[in-house]
């Protein structure tokens, strides 16, 4: 067999290796592997304390890794190369892969003394570097596309939860990240405000290229929209496959169980 | 005669030419209190043992001893080692010092009310530790303690008169020089008292102006 170096576009966008996580002698994630294909939309769903945040976490190294190797982008995340050896990464390393990754999360963590516009043009400055036009135009840009061109000079707590959900996706958008992650940002929300965050984050992936890794509860809309449907028990992945399948025929008995379990709760 | 309204008219000018010393160590002293003491709670809270331990244990000494202990040394054991300094200057240093350390208090409180969610948002945005200070951290932490301060800054007012001790020319000792050549105290002491009443209604008055006002912008 010839060795050839692989495509741009063979590469995973995400590749755990064997991610350990532990807090304290619980293991929360046990030598976790799964590889994310760019532009690829996964779904992660499971029980309760199964270790999905916990994977999401990880990407945006607001945890610390105990064992393997997270690579985003073909590059290490929390590693780097030096004299050929794997070292832990220094700040800058860090900072530079965070730029890839956008996060959004269940309780939107908005910055409450800033305007939707402010949110969403504090970082591209301060970070990219952009001037305030140049952030501002971009940011009015994204605050359109999620729906809320009138909402711009608006502060969170003047906004539903479901506007202010959309303005989290929009300020995670403007830092142009690789990789997006979703953690349940349906679920703080009441139900009838549900239907329009979902609207965005439909359109995002129809419209961007975007790799997407969602955690949700929501299974018609993972059933519709991912790729592929990974579902976590204790830390592993249990079972994953195209959503048809793993959510219509699951093989193993505990996706049956959990999947009848959140029909029920529905 | 109790009381001398010639006198007491006499030495107003007097009194009130020291009042400005009293109020510049009283602002100067506060500022240098306010930054000093962020810098304090910030330094606190790092992570790393061997900054905010050193820094934890200073602010423990220096508010478990005496103002007035202070103030001596910084104007009298400092010049042993070369460094000699004004005693106006000594004293808005030991001042400031001493309430920076209250202040850092007041400071990590407002810093650890702030929920974990917003230093998240800001590290998933890439921000860096200086901006999620300055930009999202401070503008929340300092609104709801403003009060805290403010009495601080009174509380630091009403004890500049310590720094007669070592012979500033504020209220105080002007006060007791007067009394000591006209041997007349009443007037001077008393005059000092509602100085000290009136400046005191005074910033109360105004701080909760700045409260207002901040409790307006957050909307
Ligand atoms: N900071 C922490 N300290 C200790 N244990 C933690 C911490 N964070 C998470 N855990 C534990 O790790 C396990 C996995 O947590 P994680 O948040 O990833 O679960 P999850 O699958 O997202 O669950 P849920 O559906 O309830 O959100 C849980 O048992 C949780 O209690
Ligand atoms: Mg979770």
């Amino acid at each position: 067999m010839t060795e050839s170096p692989a495509p741009e576009t063979s590469q995973p966008m995400v590749r755990f290796e064997r991610v350990t996580k532990r807090y304290g002698s619980l293991v929360v994630l046990d030598e976790l592997d799964l590889d994310i294909a760019r532009n690829e939309k996964v779904a992660i769903i499971g029980p309760s304390g199964s270790g999905k945040t916990t994977v999401l976490r990880m990407l945006m190294t607001l945890e610390k890794i105990d064992g393997g190797v997270i690579h985003v982008d073909g590059e290490p995340l929390t590693h780097m190369e030096r004299n050929g050896q794997l070292v832990r990464a220094n700040e800058s390393h860090l900072r530079r892969m965070r730029g890839k990754i956008g996060m959004v999360f269940q309780h939107f963590n908005l910055f409450p003394h800033m305007t939707s516009l402010g949110n969403c043009i504090e970082a591209p400055m301060r970070v990219l570097g952009l001037s305030r036009r140049e952030a501002e135009d971009r940011a009015r840009e994204l605050l359109e596309m999620v729906g809320l061109r009138d909402k711009m000079g608006h502060y969170p707590s003047q906004m539903s939860g479901g506007q202010q959900q959309r303005v989290a996706i929009a300020r995670a958008l403007a830092m142009r990240p690789k990789v997006m992650l979703f953690d349940e940002v349906t679920s703080a929300l009441d139900p009838e405000l549900v239907g329009e965050v979902l609207n965005v984050i439909r359109r995002l992936g129809e419209e961007h290229d975007l790799t997407m890794l969602m955690v949700t509860h929501q299974m018609g809309f993972a059933r519709e929209f991912a790729d592929r449907v990974c579902f976590f028990y204790e830390g592993k992945i249990a079972e994953q496959g195209a959503p048809a399948e793993l959510l219509g025929n699951p093989k193993e008995e505990r996706t049956r169980q959990f999947l009848s379990a959140v029909l029920e709760a529905s | 005669m109790f009381w001398d309204w010639n006198y007491a008219i006499e030495i107003l000018p007097i009194l009130a030419r020291a009042s400005i010393v009293t109020i510049q160590a009283t602002l100067l002293g506060f500022v240098l209190a306010a930054v000093l003491g962020l810098v304090f709670a910030v330094l606190r809270m790092s992570r790393a043992r061997w900054v905010s331990l050193p820094v934890a244990a200073l602010v423990e000494f220096v508010r478990s001893t005496p103002l007035l202990i202070q103030i001596f040394f910084i104007f009298f054991v400092l010049p042993e080692f070369g460094i000699t300094i004004g005693a106006l200057t000594a004293g808005i240093l030991a001042l400031g010092l001493h309430y920076a350390t209250y202040c850092s208090e007041v400071y990590r409180a407002g810093l650890e009310n702030i929920p974990r969610g917003q230093w998240e948002a800001s590290l998933a945005l890439n921000l860096s530790p200086y901006h999620t200070f300055r930009d999202i951290i401070i503008p929340q932490a300092i609104p709801p303690i403003v009060p805290a301060l403010g009495n601080y800054l009174v509380a630091l007012f009403k004890e500049t008169p310590l720094l007669s001790a070592i012979a500033v020319l504020e209220l105080m000792q002007t006060a007791k020089i007067l009394g000591s050549e006209s041997f007349r105290y009443t007037e001077p002491i008393t005059l000092v008292g509602l100085f000290f009443l009136v400046f005191s209604l005074a910033a109360a008055w105004l701080i909760r102006r700045v409260e207002a006002r901040l409790s307006l912008s957050k909307v």
